[in-house]
């Protein structure tokens, strides 16, 4: 099939190429269905960007939800097996509430999970994918990389109430360091910690240059395992062509319910919100009564949708203008020429007044000119 | 060619000032001076490109990333919630969000309280945190003569010096949050523009403990 990529939107064209990318590394695609059962999601609202799900009875009288989500679907299909790593990729409509309107939006999504007996190559392979995802969509893309273990580990140090906690989570993620200065000056937290708090929040930028701040501004304060971690699959980056897109940056948060591990947000210029969303989620499984460590991520390519805003100046390239003096044939065949090198061509009898076009051609018995009156 | 710097101003006397303190950390735009109607402003030499806004919509010009950074007040982040970067409090347009009542107001706590507001997010938030149940009415302005006509028990809104509450009868009753001017950022456009904004943020935190 010859797909001409003119007429491809951007989440076109990067549904193709991610779906190809997360084939060759093993990952299968996912198919799944539209609805499940409302209480399992309503048991796991918390996860959910938003807990208005779309909800209908079937024939059966049982209460279904359009899927708000894809990642607890994927769980649910998926068992605990020593040694066993399952590796899917999906590519779903999902149903939430917009928060610009209110109302319910369909989104698509492209994402994957991997979910078993996972290592610290699988951290690497996951979030090499999602630098990768981002690359296909725009090669300026930057992917912060934060670690959850590191945010939970120094909040419960600071020893303040689980309300006070997840304000300083809050103002993490809002880079805002004059309020966590003065949330922990209000809570007696130790200088010691306040300060290294404030380091995590102002400190950002390429990991070579920001674990050794981190590193020292925590040391003795919390568990270095999260760091470790951190600094070993940074490593893996070093030398290759996604090096450059990694910031470490720890205003990316996840809900310390669900996430433990490395957490991430990626975006490239020209939309003004993250685009790409993952981290890991073993904390969610074990709420399901899973032993199972599981990461993954979703790029969100509803919001791809603004980089078209300035690719086509014009509604079509060619408008022809025809009258009754040219057969049918003749304009098929005309339309079929002026086509042929993968330009839009429309046929009219009369100018258009609200199309924009590159050219104006005129066909008079069968003979096809530049239209006088184009100006 | 470095990229325009987009800068959403608040519309009157704050952003007046808020103008001042940019221009004074060597972002500077002269034409934003000059006594016309226009509202966009561009100094190329400078990278910058000032707008003009209503001070409610800085934040959605922010968030939607129209402007790269802007000034808003911190009861505008705390009522809308937008998704960006909190970088700064400019220690400028200081006020306090508040609760006021009329002077004999006894709050019997068998009622539901009535409350008129501007702000129903924070006014929710602040009786949910001391678990005290309310009836919120929406007004859009002039919410002080409320309760003196019988409309609400109190009113939450912002109180600067006092004096309107004063004039009409009203006391404050209990402090919600300290509100101040806040520079913001759009979380993509901070990725993008980083150096440009390190480098207004550390000029300006330098003028702020001068």
């Amino acid at each position: 099939m010859n797909i001409n990529d003119r007429v491809l939107r951007q989440e076109e064209r990067a549904i193709f190429s991610l779906r190809s990318l997360y084939g060759r590394y093993g990952y299968a695609l996912y198919k799944m269905s539209k609805f499940e059962e409302y209480e399992f999601y309503i048991r796991n609202k918390d996860f959910l960007l938003s807990d208005a799900i779309i909800t209908f009875n079937d024939p059966g009288g049982k209460l279904l939800a359009l899927k708000p989500d894809v990642t607890l679907s994927i769980i649910r299909q998926t068992g605990d097996l020593p040694g066993r790593v399952h590796k899917v990729y999906y590519n779903e409509n999902v149903y939430r509430v917009s928060k610009g309107t209110g109302s319910y939006k369909e989104i698509m999504q492209v994402g994957l999970e991997c979910i078993g007996d996972i290592d610290r190559y699988h951290t690497c392979e996951v979030l090499m994918l999602a630098a990768e995802s981002l690359r296909t969509i725009a090669p300026e893309g930057v992917l912060d990389v934060s670690h959850q273990g590191v945010i939970t580990a120094l909040l419960e140090a600071s020893g303040v109430s689980a309300e006070a906690q997840q304000a300083l989570l809050t103002y993490m993620g809002e880079k805002n360091a004059h309020e966590a200065a003065r949330l922990c000056a209000e809570e007696g937290v130790a200088p010691a910690l306040a300060e290294a708090l404030n380091t995590l929040i102002t400190t950002y930028g390429a990991p070579q240059t920001v674990l050794p701040v981190l590193r020292k501004a925590l040391a003795g304060l919390v568990d270095d395992a999260p760091l470790n971690e951190l600094a070993q699959v940074m490593e893996a980056f070093a030398g290759t062509p996604l090096e450059g897109m990694l910031r470490l940056d720890f205003s990316v948060t996840g809900n310390r319910k669900y996430y433990n591990g490395l957490v991430f947000k990626g975006f490239v210029p020209g939309i003004p919100e993250s685009v790409l969303s993952g981290g890991r989620y073993d904390p969610l499984l074990r709420g399901m009564g899973r032993t199972a460590g599981a990461l993954g991520f979703a790029v969100y390519l509803d919001r791809l949708e603004m980089l078209d805003a300035t690719a086509e100046p014009y509604d079509v390239d060619t408008v022809l203008l025809y009258d009754d003096s040219t057969s049918p044939a003749a304009l098929c065949k005309a339309v079929q020429t002026l086509a042929a090198d993968g330009t839009t061509v429309v046929a009219r009898r009369h100018k258009p007044e609200k199309m924009t076009y590159r050219r104006l051609l005129t066909i008079r018995e069968g003979e096809v000119t530049a239209d006088e009156t184009d100006a | 060619m470095r990229p325009m710097l987009n800068i959403a101003l608040p519309k009157g006397r704050l952003g007046e000032k808020v103008y001042a303190m940019f221009e004074e950390a060597g972002f500077g735009c002269p034409s934003i001076k000059e006594n016309n109607r226009k509202l966009i402003f561009e100094n190329e030499e400078n990278g910058v490109r000032y707008f003009w806004v209503k001070p409610s919509d800085v934040a959605i010009y922010v968030e939607r990333g129209a402007a790269d950074i802007g000034v808003a007040g911190k009861d505008i982040l705390l009522e809308y919630q937008p998704d960006v970067y909190e970088l700064m409090d400019l220690h400028i347009g200081k006020c306090r969000m508040a609760v006021a009542a009329k002077a004999d107001f006894r709050d019997d706590r068998r009622r539901t309280l009535r409350v008129a507001t501007k702000f129903t997010h924070i006014a929710r938030n602040y009786y949910a945190s001391i678990g005290r149940d309310i009836d919120i009415i929406h007004l859009n302005g002039s919410i002080e003569i409320a309760p003196i006509l019988g409309l609400s028990d109190v009113i939450v809104d912002i109180v600067e010096t006092g004096t309107t509450l004063k004039e009409n009868n009203l006391t404050v009753r209990e402090t919600i949050v300290p509100i101040s001017a806040r520079l913001i950022a759009n979380k993509a456009g901070f990725k993008f523009k980083t150096q440009q904004i390190e480098t207004l943020l550390s000029r300006m935190e330098a003028k702020t403990h001068d």
